[in-house]
């Protein structure tokens, strides 16, 4: 429930990066008890805001000011120690918690109970039950992180922060990782905090969800506020328009699909990853030319493996993958590269791009020792050039020269020089695994409709995502994916978005 | 826009050099060395003053014993060619992301295997002799790099440790040899040592400038080519530079690796071999030593660019060259130039330190990744 | 995947994790009293090597492990370890006072530490250069200003423990030693307490494995790790003060001779851990004592170069470290410089 007496409030906050102003003059207040959304485009600012107010950044210009029951008064915060003391705890949204230590070690670090110069965990351990019990966030402090699901993780994150007291709690897009149901879970716990009097901010890019749980909304753009307002006053296309300043077609224009031959086939696909666990079992399924296969899925159910396989950057254990009807030698990604396929990988800076090295260079990363890039040892640098100034054209890179290096390009321009580099080959498959994830709706709008043209050319796509919409947006067939198999295949317009979420969740669909 | 579009009709490589003198950055990266190695004089020269020496008269006398005379000039490039050799082979595995601190054991071998080639062929013409030789002591130091290289690669064990551990092994191996079953056994030869070489394997000198280090610029030439003109050298700068990258782009890391490590073992190789087939004649004990540390003072002072790494040599090898006269001259000890060596090696790796200094900004050049960690890549 | 896991004592943890080493361990032991009772003189004089060998070793590797476990990679322990035992040899020289030059050896360490830190968390240098700007340091320092002939008031005398001494085997091995030797055994368990058991030593790791999030819990990075290196690098002087005034009891040039990477080895074989180190330092020392003690037995009678004994100890390094290959898990932010942002 809140009331209107403000719990923190920030005023004329300033940040300046080389180069970029990440928050201009920005003002925001949190009411006691509520859950206030900020929502903006990544590279909005508000990741940036929310380090401020935690104290891991500082400010160029601006004040801090915090309810101590009586009134606001006016605080410093240089440092996380500042913020944990005024009462403000931080989630975010990559988890800093340290793997090989158990839960009770991540939530003490940095306030460990002691006894004498020893490290007292049994006192740990039991104020951590105690605080597990109040808020109902059940886990156990003696489990080792790396071996505990991500749903659970996040928990032992709201625990660290309510161990140290925090009234404030700033929750950096944490729906990224998790199930439709576990969502709910998450918005559940959220209200019960609200109920205990802790307040919440709530950082997200999702439009639904912040349409379901907030109780006011602020939208950033650009480094600025572009407006407050709440749920009853507003909807999914005018926080749109207000998180990027026009009209947004939030769904995708497209023809129905006429499917042809099986260009993919696989079947009874298994993986072992690193420590011995299988991450794919019996997998199998067929992508068509002229059709785009999704796979949905939460994040850390093998797709990541299932795609390395796929593309020559992992060993299988057993199964059969079948290009074209050929069976392609496993750990060679220049063999399926050879027989059509492409790929967008899912982190473009570790996979996809060398950074340091030009555009020109970047974009004949896979054909550079094919004529007319090369002719035996030397390498043709006048066709490289030419071939970048076609594609930087035809792709719409926002670059002055293609000799610069790719590391100074936006992350949206990025992974137009990867698609630029993808699409231009002779292809008969694309595999696109999360193709928009970190970009602005421009380019995001951009890519969806190069896979809908590559789609409509006769190519076939394998499209994997982690965001809901972009695969039911963009998909024919739906497979969903579960502890490393295929639960389901289904038809995006005969299902809702509820049994998407059960079957990602690994139940499955109630009968008829 | 395009500085290709510039000078359609120049050949490549004078474009190249035009490029570089026209760049403003470049000009101000030379600088930074420079200032760094005037800094680790300066330095240097604390310390001679802290010991009761002279820093003026030392380093009069190190510049005179360095560039005084024809004669010395000649002493300085002798000095300086075989540092461009392990320069060249630091410089190149970094390229690649690997530390080749093993360049001085590859040398040795690379020595040894030349004065064997050297002493245990005979009537073979000079044409056809010195490059057996010469490339025969390059080839011995490939090998012993494929080691450390192989290990790397599949094994994941850091190249720090094996390869300074090859070091060890490749003086004491050497060490066997020369005192055992290469020793020289002729009548009044009591140390260990092997046999002179057949003068027909011998590099000689053009005036005061000693062949060897025109072999050695030429060598430059072509690492330079091999990193920016080939496909090879794309795929060891990428492996380098972002290994899963590599990976992905079909690229065979652990091959590229290993290929790396032979390369820059067989440059390390040919520095031994040009030096025993054109300064020392035979191999004895106490070669060089130290010259892995050196090979590594070059590269980093030569921004691991292939013709940086020759005015760095001739820098250092100067100081060597220099160095004796200095003791006599002065009395001062020479190990001072060792010490000099490593504050060079400290500013040149702590630029951040010069360019504060001279109000620069940040270096924006290819950064490589080198360590991390032991065992996983 | 697990959700929860039973909670053993730390003992039976300890048990059955290492249930190889511990078994192998008593084979060897086993062996040792064999060999013990059949030639009771040379085995002991093989124990007693091990353990002068094995002492600069694990000290050595103590001071890696420091670093590292903080993330930050030391390969200049040789040039720490060089240049404190000329200064500790120096120190003797001029003052004759033992203590005091071992006190001289341990700043020096930590001093040399204190530049390794500058450079890896201030300047953020690549940590291998840092470490080789140090090696290459200290040979040079050393090498310039050693002059020949100077005469020390001699070295360490070993400290007799009564009673203990007088158990067969052990007694002579362990408890007959100079003081260095006992500190390097004593402060093994030292820094495995602290680092597995204290405030410190859980924040050392959490800066070495994450740390952002030790930084956004409010702990200072920059000062952990340099902390840290200063401490480890106190330790890799206590070793070269170890060299030049319990061992050899006088100073020649680059007389370390690649300790410091064994050094090196040992942390990484030992898994990181003050234990396993000290387990891998006396492996490594048992081993090359066993060779010399060869050597000196037979040596006459068959022909084998010196050189092959020269070589055991590297050659046994590369092939322990190829043995373990990648199962090796160093601490997952090692060699990384971090920035706060």
């Amino acid at each position: 429930m809140s009331n209107d007496a403000i719990a923190l409030e920030v005023r004329n906050i300033t940040k300046r990066f080389p180069g970029v102003l990440a928050n201009d003059r920005v003002n925001f207040d949190l009411r006691k008890g509520e859950i206030h959304a900020l929502l903006g485009e990544n590279g909005a600012g508000k990741t940036t805001l929310m380090n401020i107010i935690y104290g891991l950044y500082t400010p160029n210009e601006g004040e801090f000011f915090i309810s101590n029951g009586e009134g606001l008064h006016q605080i410093q915060i240089h440092s996380p120690n500042d913020a944990i003391q005024a009462g403000i705890g931080m989630v975010h949204q990559h988890f800093m918690l340290v793997p090989v230590f158990t839960v009770a070690e991540n939530i003490i670090l940095g306030q460990e109970t002691t006894r004498g110069p020893s490290l007292d965990l049994r006192t740990a351990r039991q104020k951590i039950t105690q605080l597990s019990e109040e808020y109902g966030l059940e886990i156990d402090p003696d489990a080792i992180i790396e071996d505990i699901p991500v749903g659970v993780q996040q928990r032992v994150e709201i625990v660290k922060a309510l161990y140290r007291n925090a009234r404030i709690l700033v929750l950096d897009e944490p729906t990224a990782v998790l199930t439709p149901q576990e969502v709910e879970s998450l918005f559940r716990i959220m209200r019960q905090l609200t109920e205990r009097g802790v307040s919440i901010v709530f950082i997200t890019h999702k439009l639904k969800e912040v349409l379901a749980v907030a109780d006011r909304i602020t939208t950033m753009r650009r480094g600025q506020v572009v407006g407050t307002t709440t749920p009853a006053e507003s909807d999914e296309h005018k926080l749109a328009a207000m998180m990027v300043g026009r009209e947004v077609i939030l769904t995708v224009d497209k023809a129905p699909a006429s499917p042809g031959e099986v260009v993919m086939k696989v079947t009874d696909l298994n993986i072992v990853d690193e420590r011995g666990v299988e991450v794919v079992r019996n997998l199998g399924f067929e992508v068509r030319a002229g059709e785009i296969l999704g796979i949905a899925g939460v994040q850390g159910n093998g797709q990541t493996e299932l795609v390395e396989s796929l593309t020559g950057l992992r060993e299988r254990k057993s199964g059969h993958v079948l290009l074209d009807g050929k069976d392609i030698p496993q750990l060679s990604p220049r063999l399926n590269v050879e027989a059509g396929q492409a790929h967008i990988p899912e982190d473009r800076h570790k996979h996809g791009l060398v950074l340091a090295y030009s555009i020109a260079d970047n974009e004949v990363l896979c054909t550079y020792y094919q004529p007319p890039f090369a002719r035996g040892l030397q390498r043709n640098q006048k066709a490289v050039m030419e071939n970048a100034v076609k594609l930087i054209e035809r792709f719409d890179v926002r670059t002055p020269s293609p000799n610069l290096p790719a590391s100074n390009l936006s992350g949206g321009n990025q992974q137009k020089v990867i698609v630029a580099r993808e699409l231009s080959r002779p292809i008969k498959l694309l595999i696109a695994n999360q193709p928009t994830r970190g970009l602005d709706v421009g380019s995001i709008e951009y890519i969806h409709r190069q896979i809908v043209d590559m789609r409509d050319r006769g190519i076939a796509v394998l499209l994997v995502s982690a965001e809901l919409d972009e695969i039911t947006s963009l998909s024919d067939r739906i497979a969903v994916m579960y502890h490393g198999q295929i639960v389901a295949t289904v038809d995006p317009d005969k299902i809702t978005r509820a049994e998407l979420g059960l079957l990602m969740a690994g139940s499955s669909l109630p009968t008829p | 826009m395009d500085s290709d579009q510039k000078v359609p009709n120049q050949p490549k490589f004078l474009r190249s050099v035009l490029d570089v003198l026209l760049n403003e950055n470049a000009w101000r990266t030379i600088l930074v060395q420079v200032v760094a190695v005037l800094l680790a004089l300066l330095i240097g020269a604390v310390i001679l003053l802290i010991s009761g020496a002279n820093p003026i008269e030392a380093y009069a006398a190190l510049f005179r014993g360095a560039f005084g005379t024809p004669i010395a000039v000649g002493r300085t490039l002798e000095k300086a060619t075989p540092l461009i050799f392990s320069g060249l082979a630091v410089a190149f595995a970094f390229k690649a992301g690997m530390f080749n601190i093993g360049a001085q054991g590859q040398l040795l071998f690379g020595a040894i295997t030349a004065a064997f080639l050297g002493f245990a062929l005979h009537g073979l013409p000079p044409y056809i002799h010195m490059p057996v030789a010469l490339i025969g002591g390059a080839l011995a130091g490939g090998a012993y790099a494929i080691i450390p290289g192989a290990l790397k690669a599949y094994r994941g064990v850091h190249e720090v440790i094996t390869t300074i551990m090859l070091n060890y092994i490749a003086i004491n191996v050497t060490d066997y040899l020369a005192d055992g079953p290469w020793k020289d056994t002729s009548p009044g030869n009591v140390i260990a040592r092997t046999p002179n070489i057949d003068p027909a394997a011998a590099i000689g000198k053009l005036g005061p400038v000693p062949i060897g280090f025109i072999i050695a610029i030429l060598v430059a030439f072509v690492v330079w080519w091999l990193l920016s003109k080939t496909t090879v050298g794309f795929e060891i700068r990428m492996v380098g530079l972002n290994p899963s990258a590599a990976r992905y782009a079909g690229i065979k890391v652990a091959k590229t690796l290993i290929l790396t490590m032979v390369i820059s073992g067989f440059l390390a190789g040919m520095g031994g071999a040009v030096e025993t087939l054109g300064v020392v004649g035979r191999y004895q004990p106490g070669f060089n030593v130290g010259l892995g540390f050196d090979g590594i003072t070059v590269a980093m002072l030569g921004k691991t660019n292939p013709f940086g790494v020759i005015p760095a040599a001739i820098l250092v090898g100067a100081m060597k060259a220099g160095s004796s006269e200095m003791q006599f001259a002065s009395g001062v000890a020479k190990e001072i130039t060792d010490v000099i060596q490593a504050l060079i090696l400290f500013f040149v790796a702590a630029d951040v330190i010069v360019r504060s200094l001279l109000r620069m900004g940040k270096a924006g050049e290819e950064e490589v990744k080198l360590s991390s960690g032991w065992g996983k890549q | 995947m697990q959700n929860t896991m039973t909670t053993y004592s730390p003992w039976n943890r300890f048990f059955s994790r290492n249930k190889g080493i511990l078994v192998g361990g008593l084979i060897l032991f086993a062996i040792v009293v064999l060999f013990y009772v059949w030639i009771p003189m040379e085995t002991i004089a093989v124990l007693n090597a091990t353990v002068r060998l094995s002492t600069p070793l694990v000290l050595g590797a103590l001071c890696g492990l420091m670093g590292e476990r903080a993330a930050v990679i030391n390969i200049g322990i040789e040039g720490q370890m060089l240049m404190a035992a000329f200064i500790a040899y120096l120190f003797n020289v001029w003052t004759s006072n033992l203590p005091l030059s071992i006190l001289a050896g341990v700043l020096t360490g930590a001093l040399l530490g204190l530049l390794l830190a500058f450079m890896a968390v201030t300047l953020k240098i690549d940590q291998i250069i840092g470490g080789t700007v140090i090696n290459i340091l200290a040979v040079g320092l050393t090498g310039y200003f050693y002059t020949t002939g100077l005469t020390t008031e001699g070295k360490l005398r070993p400290i007799i423990i009564p009673i203990l001494n007088k158990i067969p085997l052990i007694g002579r091995v362990l408890f007959e030693n100079p003081p260095i030797t006992y500190a390097a055994i004593v402060l093994v368990f030292v820094v495995h307490y602290v680092l597995f058991y204290t405030r410190w030593g859980l924040r050392t790791r959490a800066v070495g494995e994450h740390p952002r999030a030790a930084d956004t819990v409010g702990i200072n990075v920059y000062m952990m790790r340099y902390v840290n290196v200063i401490l480890g690098g106190c330790l890799a002087g206590l070793a070269g003060a170890f060299l030049t005034l319990e061992a050899v009891g006088s100073f020649e040039r680059v007389m370390t001779n690649g300790r410091g990477f064994i050094a090196l080895a040992c942390m990484i074989f030992g898994r990181w851990t003050p234990l396993g180190s000290w387990g891998a330092a006396l492996f490594f020392a048992l081993f090359t004592a066993i060779a010399t003690q060869i050597s000196f037995m037979y040596g006459n009678t068959v022909n084998i170069p010196h050189q092959v004994w020269g070589i055991l100890p590297y050659l046994f390094t590369i092939l322990v470290l190829a043995g373990m290959g990648k199962r090796v898990r160093s601490p997952a932010a090692d060699g990384v410089p971090y920035t706060k942002e």
